[in-house]
């Protein structure tokens, strides 16, 4: 846990509650529910909107507006580098991000397993509370369930998010172009490999922590120089950045070559991937971004990026050209070409 | 990463490559037995960089491939019926059995689950003592220790609730049977690195003496491959049949006797059939008597319907060599790495699914341009 989030938690210190486990009538609707939500919740999330406890918040919206959902069953819910709660604030700030948007408000849903307990609740919400003043989001309405044991995980939590669309972006998968460069904002596999270190029967010793985080900051400032020249902004969560590469081949009917000589992947990151047989193209992210832009300003942008603290890894990994529309291309280390597919299914660790 | 960057170094490897274009002057079919080999063959993109005149066919080394039907079916039939926590290396997870997968069975509820190590399950077996916990032991003899280890290890503690599926095969009667069919036209082998690491290089000389072909114990990484199939070339240029061994910084002439000692302990060797091929004799490991109570084929009553393969897979010709993946009807067309008629489209391993995601894809690439 870094120093900031570590101080945050310190400065939430969990309320004195006469319960110390989340039950079924937590998500009644009734009296306890009322004591869970007032035992600190509302406090912790407070905000003008939040406060009204309204059955649903009332927003001004004015233009383009993006909007997105997104929903997390993480296992474990408590990871190297975070938790599910500002992985819920994370991705869907990211999610409007990519939209060119700069996210403004969320709504914040959860599903509980009965059995819960409270300290874990708690500092899944305070994580929450982190994570949407770093973003500078605010929930405005939310709700909670309980579900009986077995029939959950811990914890299910959906964020849905709203935010006005930069006025110098068009993100558009129609502006992509043969010539554009692709860029990823910083090192691939990650958050994947953190997850995977503490998966159940693949434990592994490792210090890789995952790297969630807002992206939303550094996305307006790319906005605010490079405007339109930005073509498409892409979040290469699941399925990782092979899959996103292959949606836009896919739907720009152009091709991609990328160069694996420039992936940026950690090294310790890359050693578990050699060790459990992943790919670190396939693996999962959550800190880093993936923009396709006008060639006249790839160094500009990467070096824009570079200069952010979460955009210390950035590079140009590839470029849109004409030739095998549709599919990627990776050129290996060695100068060999191989298609690279998007994936089928989950990737399942190989045996030798 | 030191020990692994040398052997991916452009430079060497142009070098090689390089030396194997000197080199070649007639068309050779080399066979690399391993799966990890043909991966890492595709992974890199070295197919497409060697002389046209050098032809790779991936053999039968994907554990993964050769897992018979009628064991997945069993893996599914004890998951699901028997109710037993079953313990898997991943990629076993997506290979079709008669009716389904071990994935499709746990999404319909079996307990099943992904484990890196045989130990992992029988620390699982100790935690869940009114559970039967299964390990699906899979794999070529690189596996077999590990394996053994798990059952000795559950011996000494005295798990009772732990046992093995044991479903493992062996490299050089398989390279022999790739010889003994008439069919066939490999003319050089790259034997398995890592297998070698555990049993060493001495089974392979009857090999190379019987059949007069060139063997050459190679490693994983691109440097290795190349190097691997410079030796071969370069025998083969010369009429030479010799055993070489390229992956000499792991692999030992003797082997690891104390891995080697474990299997002994453990199984013996046994005639085992292998999907796509048939029965090979004496090509397997099966549990010996002293340790029958950790064979789950014993344990269980498992009276599973025997069903043939699907007619329209020709996995055995592919695993052998005698045909090329895209010499097959359905081959991209009903048979897919998302719906897989034999096994050898699964596992990126296999060499069905290394010609779908790479090879197939580059020669399109090259003929469209």
């Amino acid at each position: 846990m870094t120093d900031e989030k570590l101080k945050m938690q310190l400065s939430c210190p969990m309320p004195k509650l006469d319960f110390d486990i989340i039950t079924l009538g937590h998500g009644s609707g009734g009296l306890l529910t009322n004591k869970l939500l007032d035992s600190g919740v509302f406090d912790l999330l407070s905000n003008d909107w939040l406060d009204r406890r309204h059955d649903g918040a009332f927003l001004e919206l004015h233009g383009q507006t993006a909007f997105t959902t997104d929903s997390f069953v993480i296992s474990p819910v408590f990871f190297p580098g975070g938790n599910i709660g500002e992985l819920a604030v994370n991705g869907t700030v990211n999610d409007l991000a990519m939209c060119g948007a700069i996210p403004a408000h969320i709504s914040l849903s959860f599903i509980i397993e009965e059995g819960l307990p409270m300290t874990e609740f708690w500092d899944i919400l305070v994580a929450i509370k982190y994570a949407c003043s770093q973003a500078g989001v605010q929930v405005v309405t939310g709700d909670t369930k309980v579900v009986e044991r077995g029939k959950g995980d811990k914890i299910f939590i959906n964020t849905t998010g709203l935010g006005s669309v930069h006025p110098n972006a068009s993100i558009d998968i129609g502006n992509v172009k043969v010539g554009d460069k692709i860029i990823i904002s910083g090192h691939l596999a990650t958050h994947g490999i953190a997850i995977m270190s503490v998966r159940e029967g693949l434990e592994f010793e490792t210090q890789i922590q995952s790297d969630t985080r807002h992206l939303n900051h550094l996305v307006k400032e790319c906005l605010d120089e490079f405007g339109k020249h930005i073509h498409l902004l892409r979040d290469p969560t699941r399925g990782g950045v092979a899959t996103v590469l292959n949606e836009i081949a896919r739907d720009s009917q152009l091709g991609v070559d990328i160069f694996q000589i420039n992936i940026p992947v950690h090294e310790e990151v890359y050693g578990a991937c050699e060790i459990l047989g992943l790919d670190p193209l396939y693996v999962a992210n959550e800190g880093i971004f993936l923009s396709v832009v006008d060639a006249s300003i790839a160094d500009d942008f990467v070096k824009k990026l570079q200069q952010h603290e979460f955009g210390q890894g950035a590079a140009i990994i590839g470029e849109v050209v004409k030739e095998h529309p549709r599919q990627v291309v990776l050129t290996s280390n060695i100068g060999g070409k191989r298609v690279v597919n998007m994936l089928v299914g989950e990737q399942l660790p190989r045996i030798c | 990463m030191k020990f692994i960057s040398e052997y991916r170094s452009p430079d060497m490897v142009g070098q090689y490559l390089e030396e194997l274009k000197k080199t070649v002057t007639r068309p050779w079919s080399i066979m690399e037995v391993c799966g990890g080999q043909t991966h890492s063959l595709v992974k890199n993109g070295i197919l497409n960089m060697l002389p046209e005149k050098i032809r790779m066919v991936h053999g039968p080394g994907c554990p993964v491939c050769v897992t018979p039907l009628n064991l997945i079916d069993k893996a599914v039939f004890l998951a699901e019926e028997k109710e037993v926590i079953l313990c898997s290396f991943g990629d076993m997870l997506r290979v079709p059995g008669s009716k389904k997968s071990l994935l499709e069975a746990k999404a319909n509820g079996a307990d099943i689950r992904i484990l890196y190590s045989p130990l992992e399950a029988v620390k699982l077996a100790k935690e869940n003592p009114d559970r039967e916990v299964v390990f699906f032991a899979v794999g070529f003899e690189t596996t077999a220790p590990a394996n053994a280890l798990s059952v000795i290890h559950a011996h000494r503690l005295g798990v009772n609730n732990y046992s093995i599926l044991a479903s493992h095969v062996l490299v050089p009667p398989a390279i022999e049977a790739v010889m003994n069919d008439e069919e066939s036209n490999i003319q050089g082998f790259l034997a398995a690195g890592h297998v070698c690491t555990i049993m060493g290089i001495t089974e392979y000389y009857p090999l190379v003496d019987d059949y007069r072909i060139p063997v050459v114990v190679t490693g994983f990484e691109p440097v290795d491959l190349l190097q691997g199939i410079l030796m071969t070339v370069r025998q083969l240029e010369k009429g030479e049949a010799k055993l070489e061994n390229q992956y000499s910084r792991v692999v030992r002439p003797e082997g690891n006797p104390e891995a080697v000692k474990v299997i002994q302990q453990v199984f013996k060797v046994v005639d085992r059939e292998w999907r796509g091929i048939g029965t090979i004799p004496l090509s397997g490991y099966g549990i010996r008597k002293e340790f029958e109570q950790y064979d789950a084929n014993l344990k269980f009553d498992v009276n599973i319907e025997e069903v043939e393969e699907s007619k329209e897979c020709i996995a055995g010709q592919i695993l052998k060599g005698i045909k090329k993946p895209n010499e097959c009807p359905q081959f991209g067309k009903k048979c897919k790495p998302e719906t897989p008629l034999g096994a050898p489209m699964v596992s990126s391993e296999g060499a069905c699914a290394a010609y779908y995601h790479f090879h197939q894809a580059i020669q399109d690439l090259e003929t469209a341009m």
